[in-house]
């Protein structure tokens, strides 16, 4: 998957906890949560979102990789790669 | 019409979900109406056959009004469809007295004051105060009423400016009647988060907890041992409730704020309550509140951590007597054993009625609420 096929996807997921939210104009550098007005709940919200549509768990631990869109899409990129590469190692 | 808040004084019958004739059983939702704060859903209590509907769509009626008449099971005699709660009494004083003719109208500073804020013209208003004074309640009825009796509550604009009244006429009268005092104590929060952080582990995300679950938790099972805090204030007296509903004060997007009640909070496991937690804060911000989440809650716990806030004195929401916040949870250094430890430190705070408890009864309960929150496990 493209890097802005996972952009187009993470700003799917950010749309269901925002709907009302312009994500056009969503900075891709700065916390999405500040710009979004999101809660504690929103975030599980959109975190359980990625994994329905991405098919990524992102631990808790690795809450801190989702703070920009650019580092959300980055950090996905990776663990979509590596998921990859273990399905593709697989016997 | 159910009273769905301590200022509720009407509400518009927006749509009927079922029809005469229709089977109906104990929560089943039967009509949706709007209020001040947006739209609720009827519930049932009665189980039954829906028999009459009394108020059409479009009607705005008084709290306390039928709505419809449902013909019990086994019963002959039908029931008019009844809030499982009775209205707030009305203001002590005399019946209402129109102003005299010609006179000049008689008007409190407060309620002249109120007027101004919440854009009522006094000269529809009618007083029930001493000789026809309009007083502060009658302001506050206007301001609810105002609008015509076939007006529905607007989307956007118009229902956000309708709940900020809401809002302002709760808060205001909560301030001005409600003897408050405040407590906080700071909580080590570390065993909770490991706890946390164990349960979570391996867990796919839509199983995982919040830490805001285990701080409702633990105010609602130290209710269990403080029911004076648990309780509505009815007249001169607080009314300790039997359940333990706890309200939770959820921000709308766009501005505007609710708090539902999570039923039985003390009997719920963590996950369930996370659960309740979650589709709660869905139907709030998707419109789709019942009815009973709106009027059952007997305190309110607000948590605004995630907004940075280090603590928060909330205002008590009537006729409650109690109110439990948090502030965020960081990292702060904190004695523990003779060492100086960076540990997840939060604010809990308390505002409560003084005419319903003594601050050392509250620090007791903030003791408490510690103390539960160092046993993650046993919550």
């Amino acid at each position: 998957m493209t890097h802005e096929e996972i952009r187009k996807r993470v700003l799917e997921c950010l749309g269901k906890v925002a709907p009302e939210a312009d994500l056009a104009a969503l900075s891709p550098s700065v916390p999405f949560r500040d710009q979004l007005d999101i809660d504690s709940i929103d975030f599980l919200s959109f975190v359980i979102s990625v994994d329905e549509v991405l098919h990524v768990a992102v631990p808790e631990a690795d809450y801190g990789a989702l703070t920009t869109l650019d580092d959300c899409v980055a950090y996905l990129a990776r663990q979509l790669e590596r998921s990859a590469e273990g399905a593709g190692g697989a016997p | 019409m159910p009273l769905l808040g301590a200022d509720m004084q009407a509400g518009t019958l927006v749509e009927w979900l079922k029809a005469p004739g229709d089977r109906l059983a104990r929560g089943d939702i039967i009509a949706e109406v709007e209020t001040d704060k947006g739209a609720i859903e009827i519930e049932v209590f009665t189980p039954g056959t829906l028999s009459k509907i009394l108020v059409e769509p479009g009607q705005k009626v008084p709290v306390g009004t039928s709505l419809a008449l449902i013909e019990r099971d086994a019963e002959a005699e039908p029931e008019h469809v009844q809030p499982p709660l009775e209205p707030l009494p009305p203001a002590a004083g005399p019946a209402p007295v129109a102003a005299p003719a010609g006179g000049r109208q008689r008007v409190s500073p407060l309620a002249r004051r109120l007027a101004t804020e919440l854009g009522v013209d006094l000269a529809t208003v009618k007083g029930t105060g001493p000789e026809g004074a309009v007083r502060r309640e009658d302001v506050e009825a206007a301001a609810r009423v105002k609008g015509g009796p076939t007006e529905v509550a607007g989307k956007g604009e118009d229902r956000a400016a309708g709940m900020r009244r809401a809002i302002a006429a709760a808060m205001s009268r909560s301030k001005r009647d409600i003897p408050h005092y405040y407590l906080s104590t700071m909580i080590d929060l570390g065993r909770a988060r490991d706890w946390l952080a164990d349960q979570n582990r391996g867990r796919a995300p839509a199983e995982r907890l919040l830490p805001a679950v285990l701080q409702i938790k633990a105010v609602a099972l130290a209710l269990r041992e403080f029911p004076d805090l648990n309780a509505w204030r009815v007249g001169d007296a607080a009314v300790p409730k039997e359940s333990i509903h706890v309200g939770i004060a959820i921000s709308l997007r766009g501005g505007g704020l609710m708090a539902p009640a999570v039923h039985d909070t003390d009997r719920l496991s963590p996950d369930q309550l996370m659960h309740a937690l979650r589709d709660l804060v869905s139907r709030v911000r998707g419109g789709a509140l019942r009815s009973s989440e709106l009027a059952d809650s007997t305190i309110t716990v607000s948590n605004l951590g995630d907004r940075g806030v280090d603590a928060l004195f909330g205002v008590i929401y009537p006729p409650q007597v109690a109110l439990v916040g948090f502030g965020r949870i960081a990292e702060r250094p904190w004695v523990v054993g003779g060492q100086v430890l960076a540990r997840p430190m939060v604010t809990a705070s308390l505002s409560a009625d003084h005419r319903s408890s003594d601050g050392h009864r509250g620090g007791l309960f903030l003791a408490r609420v510690e103390q539960l929150l160092q046993e993650p496990a046993r919550l």
